[in-house]
């Protein structure tokens, strides 16, 4: 179907689809993101305006998204997973967004938190009796990295694993920890001294004396989704906790680059509702007896909105195919973390000014994706702390310290 | 028991419909397609019947451009056993006629011996509510239209439609033709899972030339235009001033 490249027509503009990504999706993407988007939308949308008012916990969420097949879809075939490239993962991260920063948090800290780690640093063993329950919801992991007084520096983290006869014990706290009041799984990063103080990984289970995940309530930001803490006092694991594939941060940050690329995507998804409804409200909206939509003020927010929107989900396709080359870069994780996050809280903040008002009500949802952006754009790497990782990249000088 | 289950690819039921500049059809490039509703409906009932263990076998067909693999890949990952293409234009914007597509389909049967098509009222695209009632005349075989429920009862086909006045129950001898209206059930979605499946599952390709059938159009369009814009609407501040408009209207 090549087109005369000299013709004066040009080809037709999707205010939806500036750059045409659905041109560059194969049919497996496509398909799979449509099913994640009717799931999110029959199932997932209807309940989260209640699951936020009330900060409600809702580990029902897991078994239905585990049905749905959205858990572990990177994870091969033969642990349960779906086996599919993380261009889905982040097509899929996108349409779970569109409705809620939480759910999608749900989700990716299940997926690249809990279930990459165990299939990547895992034993054999660890891998065949965790992974096909996770990808079922039949299990809930969480992941267990900052602490109080360890948060952009993990490395300084408090948390120990002392050698012992049968095994280990661990002690100390982690903070801020999706899924952890409800999660049978835990996996627990901690400076072991029989590895010379180098960071480990331990796959921890609900119930284990000595463990215990408090709540954290009063959260403004991300109501939908279950945070707590884990506390560890003297929890005494077998050899067989310990994750043999890895030592050092690069563990927890091989997880956390896999994340942080998913959330690339899925802070797109909810910065698309939030452009979409500000389109909507001042289309629909008449002042002065015209629609807000036909001011220069509000078309430029819209102009700018789209242009941010179709920048960020281009460069997050891009990367997303390198990682499945993996030819994916770090930096180019962070480069798109930051960037994503950043306009996404921004396009939000517009249109939550843009609905004037109604804006502030639940009905219209722009606020809640506001206050959820806030916090998307501050875990996995603040903002800065980004800037910090590109910086280095650039100079070669770390600024961290 | 096998069932034929017939889907079309047609414009998504969520795009707002634009009809091209020359008024010569539809817009249909870069816009969403989906499996038409019916047939979806349609593929429910046939997975179902399954489920229940009154059918063996569901073959979906599809006739159309060939990116209606998509619209059978839909009805793989949802259930169906195996599918079959039918190759019959090259440009999205060529509609194949009903009849065209029922003698297609009239071949497609004679190959595969169902003892059921169940196949969509009608497609929402040109919502011509024919090729079924075609089929079954090309075949000879007995028809069920406008479905809501269908239950298999030895050799026949117990199957009650939506008329007019309300419900009406008959029982068709098999093999038959039904086709299905919109609250025969709520079509499922297809999971994560089957869609990767549905993969593996057999499509074979033919083309409209491999059954002898002649597509050409037999209908030619004069026009395309968009519905009138809805007009605005007026409030009453009584009972009466109503009446009194209505009859203004020469509506009562």
């Amino acid at each position: 179907m090549a087109k005369d490249m000299n013709g004066p027509g040009l080809g037709p503009f999707d205010w939806a689809d500036a750059f045409r990504i659905e041109d560059q999706l194969d049919q497996d993407e496509r398909m799979l993101r449509d099913a994640a988007h009717d799931f999110a939308q029959d199932r997932l949308q209807p309940r989260v305006m209640k699951a936020y008012s009330e900060e409600s916990d809702d580990p029902g969420v897991f078994r239905e998204m585990g049905e749905a097949g959205l858990l572990g879809v990177t994870i091969p075939e033969e642990y349960g997973g779906l086996g599919a490239s993380y261009v889905t993962y982040g097509l899929i991260a996108r349409e779970i967004e569109r409705v809620d920063s939480g759910y999608r948090s749900m989700m990716s800290v299940q997926s690249s938190l809990v279930m990459y780690p165990i299939y990547a640093y895992g034993s054999e063993e660890q891998r065949k009796k965790y992974l096909p329950k996770l990808v079922s919801g039949e299990y809930i992991g969480c992941f267990g990295l900052t602490e109080p007084d360890a948060g952009s520096d993990p490395a300084g983290m408090k948390t120990t694993a002392r050698k012992t006869a049968e095994g280990y014990v661990l002690n100390g706290s982690k903070m801020w920890i999706s899924n952890s009041p409800f999660a049978d799984v835990f996996v627990v990063w901690a400076k072991s001294d029989a590895h010379g103080g180098k960071i480990r990984g331990f796959v921890l289970e609900k119930g284990m004396e000595g463990l215990s995940a408090p709540k954290i309530g009063g959260k403004l930001s991300l109501r939908a989704s279950t945070t707590g803490e884990i506390v560890m006092k003297d929890v005494a694991v077998g050899e067989d906790a310990l994750l043999p594939g890895v030592e050092g941060l690069k563990g927890p940050f091989g997880c956390l680059n896999r994340a942080r690329y998913g959330i690339a995507w899925g802070v797109l998804g909810a910065a698309e509702y939030c452009f979409h409804a500000a389109r909507q409200y001042g289309l629909d909206r008449k002042q002065f007896n015209k629609p807000l939509a036909q001011t220069q003020l509000f078309q430029k927010k819209l102009a700018d909105m789209q242009t941010d929107i179709s920048f960020g989900l281009q460069a997050a396709l891009r990367v997303g195919r390198l990682m499945d080359e993996g030819r994916a870069a770090p930096e180019m994780i962070s480069l798109i973390k930051r960037n994503n996050c950043g306009k996404a809280l921004d396009i939000a903040r517009h249109a939550r000014d843009m609905h004037g008002g109604n804006g502030i009500s639940e009905e219209f949802h722009v606020i809640r994706h506001m206050l959820n952006l806030e916090t998307v754009n501050t875990y996995e790497g603040t903002h800065d702390v980004h800037a910090l990782i590109l910086g280095r990249a650039i100079t070669g000088l770390q600024a961290f310290y | 028991m096998k069932v034929l289950v017939p889907v079309k690819r047609v414009i998504d039921y969520n795009v707002k419909v634009r009809v091209k500049a020359d008024g010569s059809s539809v817009d249909l490039a870069n816009v969403k397609m989906s499996m038409n509703p019916f047939d979806e409906i349609a593929v429910e009932e046939a997975i179902r019947l399954k489920e229940a263990g009154k059918a063996e076998e569901v073959v979906a067909v599809s006739i159309g451009v060939k990116q209606a693999q998509e619209t059978l890949r839909t009805a793989l990952a949802m259930g169906a056993d195996r599918a079959i293409l039918v190759v019959a234009a090259d440009d999205v914007h060529t509609d194949i006629e009903p009849l065209a597509v029922a003698k297609i389909l009239a071949k497609v049967v004679e190959e595969e011996q169902p003892d059921l098509v169940l196949c969509g009222k009608q497609a929402i695209d040109n919502d011509m509510n024919a090729t079924g009632q075609m089929l079954s005349a090309l075949l000879g075989w007995s028809q069920a239209t406008f479905a809501s429920e269908v239950d298999i009862e030895g050799d026949n086909a117990k199957v009650t439609r939506e008329v007019d006045g309300g419900l009406q129950t008959i029982s068709v001898k098999m093999p038959t033709i039904v086709t299905v209206d919109l609250r025969l059930n709520e079509p499922r979605y297809a999971s994560l899972p089957n869609i990767m499946k549905a993969k593996k599952k057999p499509l074979d390709e033919k083309t409209a030339a491999d059954y002898g059938v002649d597509v050409s159009p037999r209908l030619s369009i004069v026009s395309t235009t968009e519905p009138e814009a809805r007009k605005a609407g007026e409030i009453v501040g009584s009972v009466d001033e109503l009446v009194a408009k209505l009859k203004e209207a020469g509506a009562v």
